[in-house]
């Protein structure tokens, strides 16, 4: 593809783009030039290469060695001892936190290491402006196959035996979902794509269409040709702009080399993409309240049956997948679906992606083997909880979700399995919680998202998340009653089984999870008026303990409020008539001395 | 549309009335459009006046109710005036675990600003906006265009005393 020495495959995804990846390729750009390589030495700018707790990050090819944390100031080295004169700098390598050792190629960080690629494969591979980089990768190969070679039939036997399940956290295979829309009568169709990712705590599908937006897009044409569609939409959500433009450039793109458009490669076929952009509403992630949002209503669900692959969007026969669902399609036709099924477990097959974050050294994007257990993912992957602190749970599956606590690390990330220990696979938002995390305030912030977000038409959804949030408001601000729980308990039964769409149905999952592992903590809260974890205000004392406090000043110097008394060698003392309860003093304090 | 049909906004300048008409004419004929005509009209005067509801209303052929049923259900839009710097901070899960709730408390105490509000002197508005994909930057905030990553409690005022 082109003739240069090294390539540099600096990641410009959002984690890096923040952490100043631009001011470093302007840097690098202008030490490049003035030592006369720009013919050897090309910057190419990548969608999110997954490690981004490390940004910003850059990938020297085809040597393979990562460079973690560069600064604007590297620049100058970089250029002269390593791309001048061989010698990469060690400075700026991974190092195992383990036993300090540098690390100077991604593919022996353990971070990389234990992932396989497959909805990802060409993240940080790629400019994703560029369509030929794509098309070098064997991109739109599989397009050209299922238009030319394939027929409807034969795409969906290819899906229906990859085992491949719907990514967007349902799980239905899509095979399935492909065959009765196209056995659907109507000469009008339309393929959706769902890039709302509402899940509050999860970024997969924003980095696959920052990083590859053309698997998504051949992965429609090719459920376009299955059903016989020739219009599609992606909904992409208008906080992720980046994603949008991208989209928008590899459809122009696409257009320009004859992929979309009439006749696509001389098939004869016809398919058109568009990109439409959400307005910030969680339900319309549903798949009925997104196809009301397209038609420009308010995005409220509808009662199924009719399932929409009989009347969808405008009423027409409709499929519509999630954005990671999609961009496996294209290997799945190009290498069988027999191959996609060689990974995983019986009934979940190929590779999951995960956004790993919270209390976890490692936060990034990570994509694994379905089967891999969890604990997996969240020590040899993840390097665990930083700042030597106790491992409490991981939340799966965001507000529909729930928790996974220390006994069942060992649980494969399946559909089935996971769904046993109380959680759900989720979209993929995985999210580590230290022993500093209340289990009741975390309850609390997903039923507060829930709340918000209902969108008002069923009333056990509307009211009963709102008794069930005022419940947990309480219990945090130490006003919890005996009985509250039973309450909670009732209450959720309820919600979950008399609402219409998914968004109530599975409302209740992150508080019956909680209160399955750490019903003691629901009862710390209510019964002694104490937060075991020391996350809710109103539960700490705001004192000082004289037999821990080792008199370092920390708490006096970050207090906002002047409100404590400090002294050299002295204990310190919180004035609580000024004390804005802002928890400084407790965050900043190494010895647990506040109580 | 006719000039004279307009109506005054002090927020609204002609020129940007012009930019109305444009974004009415292209999508005017589009089924289905009406959300993306109110992003491109509040891309353009920062929020929607109940005065543009209503000549987007007249002007795409719609019924009004469908015009503010759709502005209303949308977190997206924004019927009141904007500051002249807005604070996005993160709410996601990611951020909310790594103590951005900390963080809002310390913008409330010091500019006394809430989540969806403005400041008296439209110098800040406040929106909370669930996870930006920099998770491992939480807590994360994002002012107007800038994304600044690991902001405590300790740290928020400072950055926000950089805009003036
Ligand atoms: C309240 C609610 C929100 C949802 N949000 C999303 C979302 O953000 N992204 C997504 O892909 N699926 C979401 N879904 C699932 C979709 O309804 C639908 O099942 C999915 O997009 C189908 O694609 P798949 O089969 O490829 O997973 C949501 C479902 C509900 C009930
Ligand atoms: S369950 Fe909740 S979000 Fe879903 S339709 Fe009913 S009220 Fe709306
Ligand atoms: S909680 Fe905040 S205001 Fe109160 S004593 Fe601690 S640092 Fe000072
Ligand atoms: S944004 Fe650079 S690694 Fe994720
Ligand atoms: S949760 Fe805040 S950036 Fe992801």
């Amino acid at each position: 593809m082109n003739k240069t020495r090294l390539q540099l495959m600096l990641c410009g995804g959002t984690g890096c783009d923040s952490t100043g990846s631009e001011k470093v390729r302007i840097a690098l750009l202008q030490e490049i030039e003035k030592h006369g390589l720009s013919e050897e030495v090309q910057i190419i700018v990548t969608g999110c290469n997954g490690f981004c707790a490390v940004g910003p990050v850059m990938v020297v090819q085809p040597e393979g060695i990562f460079y973690q944390k560069i600064q604007p100031e590297d620049a100058k080295e970089l250029v002269d001892s390593h791309f001048l004169k061989g010698t990469p700098i060690q400075r700026l390598m991974y190092k195992n936190p383990a036993n300090k050792k540098i690390i100077p190629k991604m593919d022996d960080i353990p971070f990389f290491s234990s992932q396989v690629f497959r909805a990802m494969r060409n993240k940080g591979l790629i400019d994703p402006e560029v369509i030929d980089e794509y098309i070098a990768r064997d991109g739109y190969f599989a397009a050209a196959k299922a238009l030319n070679e394939m027929s409807p039939d034969d795409i969906i036997k290819e899906m229906l035996e990859s085992g491949l399940r719907g990514r967007g956290g349902a799980g239905f295979p899509a095979g399935m979902k492909w065959r009765f829309a196209k056995e659907a009568q109507g000469d009008v169709k339309y393929v959706l794509c769902n890039a709302d990712e509402g899940d509050p705590g999860a970024f997969m599908d924003r980095s696959i269409l920052e990083s590859d937006p053309h698997s998504v897009i051949e992965g429609m044409i090719i459920a376009a040709k299955a059903i016989n569609a020739h219009k599609g939409y992606i909904y992409c959500r208008s906080e992720y702009p980046l994603a949008v433009k991208r989209l928008n450039i590899a459809i122009e793109q696409a257009k320009n080399y004859g992929l979309l458009g009439e006749d696509i490669l001389g098939s004869g076929f016809e398919f058109d993409v568009e990109v439409y952009q959400g307005a910030g509403a969680f339900v319309c992630g549903e798949e009925t309240a997104l196809m009301r949002s397209i038609e420009g209503k308010r995005g409220m669900p509808i009662p199924r049956p009719p399932f929409p692959a009989h009347k969808g969007l405008w009423k027409k026969p409709t499929i519509l997948n999630n954005v990671e669902t999609l961009a496996n399609v294209p290997q799945i036709i190009l290498n069988g679906g027999k191959w996609y099924a060689s990974v995983g477990t019986a009934t979940s097959k190929g590779t999951k992606v995960f956004a790993l974050s919270g209390d976890v050294c490692n936060i990034g994007l990570v994509e694994v083997p379905m089967g891999t257990t969890i604990r997996k993912l969240v020590y040899d992957i993840g390097g665990g909880v930083p700042d030597k602190r106790k491992f409490k749970a991981v939340q799966l599956g965001g507000p529909s979700g729930g928790c996974v606590p220390e006994q069942y690390l060992d649980t494969p990330i399946d559909y089935e399995e996971i769904t046993k220990v109380g959680a759900i696979m989720g979209s993929g938002g995985a999210i580590v919680m230290d022993n500093t995390t209340c289990m009741v305030d975390m309850a609390r912030y997903f039923m507060d998202f829930i709340q918000d977000e209902s969108c008002g038409k069923c009333t056990p959804c509307r009211e009963g998340t709102k008794r069930i949030l005022t419940l947990l408001e309480n219990m945090c601000k130490g006003k919890g009653q005996p009985g509250d729980i039973e309450q909670l308990e009732e209450l959720c039964e309820v919600v979950k089984h008399s609402s219409l769409c998914g968004l109530g149905q599975t409302a209740s999952n992150p508080v019956l999870s909680t209160l399955k592992y750490f019903r003691d903590e629901y009862e710390a809260h209510i019964f002694d008026k104490t937060c075991p974890a020391k996350t809710c205000p109103a539960l700490v004392k705001f004192e000082v303990d004289p037999n821990k406090c080792k008199m370092c000043g920390l708490c006096f110097k970050g207090c906002p409020a002047d409100a404590i008394q400090w002294e050299k060698k002295a204990v310190a003392v919180i004035d609580k008539t000024k004390c804005i309860k802002c928890m400084s003093c407790y965050d900043r304090c190494k010895f647990d001395a506040i109580m | 549309m006719k000039n004279s049909i307009r109506p005054k906004h002090p927020d609204i300048t002609s020129e940007m009335w012009d930019t109305i008409d444009e974004i009415i004419a292209k999508w005017k004929n589009t089924p289905g459009s009406v959300i993306t005509v109110l992003r491109e009209c509040q891309d353009v005067v920062r929020y929607l006046p109940s005065e543009l509801l209503h000549y987007i209303s007249y002007g795409m052929g719609l019924p009004l109710s469908q015009v503010f049923g759709v502005a209303t259900f949308y977190s997206f839009f924004s019927l009141t005036p904007k500051g002249r710097h807005t604070i996005k901070v993160c709410t996601g899960t990611a951020c909310y675990v790594k103590g951005i709730k900390e963080t809002i408390n310390r913008i409330y105490g010091k500019y006394n600003l809430k989540e969806g509000g403005t400041t008296e002197d439209r110098r800040f508005s406040l929106e909370g906006v669930r996870c930006l994909g920099a998770c491992g930057l939480a807590p994360v905030m994002v002012v107007n265009k800038d994304v600044h990553g690991a902001v405590s409690a300790d740290k928020v005022v400072q950055i926000l005393e950089k805009y003036e």
